[in-house]
């Protein structure tokens, strides 16, 4: 029930910050759209920038196991940290400094927005902190214009994607969802909100893939 | 031979007290473990710890925190986790005997899946504080199977594919 009311409060407070966002953007710029029907038949060779959402606590560890792996061709990174997440700031610091090749390192940055919401809010109040999230979390993504947004829940990565969402309309962005190791049987709630909007949603579970065949699996990735 | 307990970042006072009880000290004896290391969190130190200190050779220690329980998993030859996905694959990945105890508190919750899961994959053991000694005394630990690696390009080449780095 608590998470039907989540879900609920979520995309309302989303809407409602869309409506106007979408009358700016299409009634100012329609013709900055560059999409080019040949880039993609070629082999990209250009490093590609990526904004990494760090959820905070096992969410956080798991998105920086995958980027942890990356090569220099995911450059610049954008870590994005919730404003009362201290613990995540200093484990992206640390894999930074540690596990990226030297080269590369200071090809990052890291940039904080408030939670949009924190475990057992009210879903009444959960609809005001979503949408203030929304609202941030706009001019942030079309300053920074990531080509690839990482994230793997909870709820402060929806106004990023929903804000990507909207950057979509202009330019190539991938939206990629990577739901958590401990999801077995059903997807998180933000799981089941993206399933519908982000470009791939990676599952980590056979059994979750069945359930939910619009997701994909490629075996355990943590 | 040692044992190490761990609960997370949180508490799990429960499973302290259950495995510091004596009937478990007892079983971990006749399993021939000799040594026990708890990490009790957020969670209050036995009373009964002091009690148990004249144990006859047999040893407990205990801290809250620290930032890496990797060396006391390594150390260890039975680890004793509640049921956090973090504690849960650092272990299988240090392909250590693994034994669950789920925290009744969080009976229906989504985090117990995971333990639930590989439990049927045949990865660790799990029971609850009540079936603890029990379930211990039971499990043959050499059955369960080890936890296949990692494969850290599995999704950089996924995400490249996408992106058409390749």
């Amino acid at each position: 029930m608590d998470t039907e009311l989540g879900l609920i409060a979520v995309l309302i407070a989303v809407v409602v910050c869309l409506i106007p966002i979408f009358v700016i953007f299409f009634s100012v710029n329609r013709t900055c759209k560059t999409k080019n029907p040949n880039v993609k038949s070629t082999r990209r060779t250009k490093a590609a920038s990526v904004m990494i959402i760090a959820g905070s606590g096992g969410h956080t560890k798991e998105i920086l196991s995958l980027v942890s792996s990356f090569g220099s061709h995911y450059s610049p990174r954008y870590y994005i940290v919730a404003n009362t997440d201290k613990m995540s700031r200093q484990k992206i610091e640390a894999l930074e400094a540690k596990e990226i090749k030297l080269s590369n390192r200071e090809e990052y940055s890291i940039h904080t927005i408030p939670r949009s919401r924190e475990v057992s809010q009210s879903w009444f109040t959960t609809v005001l902190s979503t949408a203030s999230a929304t609202l941030y979390s706009f001019p942030l993504v079309f300053r920074l214009k990531p080509e690839v947004i990482l994230c793997n829940g909870p709820g402060t990565c929806i106004p990023l994607c929903v804000a990507g969402l909207v950057l979509k309309i202009f330019r190539d962005l991938k939206i990629v969802y990577i739901e958590s190791i401990c999801r077995v049987e059903t997807l998180s709630l933000s799981g089941k909100i993206l399933y519908y909007l982000a470009d791939s949603l990676l599952v980590q579970w056979p059994s979750l893939h069945q359930k939910y065949p619009r997701s994909t699996y490629i075996g355990r990735l943590v | 031979m040692s044992v190490f307990v761990t609960v997370g970042t949180t508490k799990f006072d429960s499973l302290i007290n259950t495995v510091t009880h004596y009937s478990a000290i007892k079983a971990f004896q006749d399993l021939g473990y000799n040594r026990l290391v708890l990490q009790i969190g957020a969670g209050k130190i036995p009373k009964e710890l002091d009690q148990l200190a004249d144990l006859n050779q047999f040893t407990i220690e205990h801290y809250h925190f620290k930032p890496s329980i990797t060396e006391d998993i390594e150390s260890a030859s039975l680890v004793i986790s509640h049921a956090g996905a973090g504690s849960i694959l650092e272990t299988l990945g240090a392909r250590k005997p693994l034994l669950v105890v789920i925290n009744e508190d969080l009976m229906g919750n989504h985090q117990l899946e995971l333990a639930y899961q590989l439990y049927r994959d045949q990865h660790l053991y799990y029971c609850e504080c009540s079936t603890f000694v029990d379930t211990l005394k039971s499990s043959d630990f050499s059955k369960l199977k080890p936890f296949p690696d990692r494969k850290p390009k599995l999704f950089v080449d996924y995400l490249d594919n996408l992106l058409g780095f390749k």
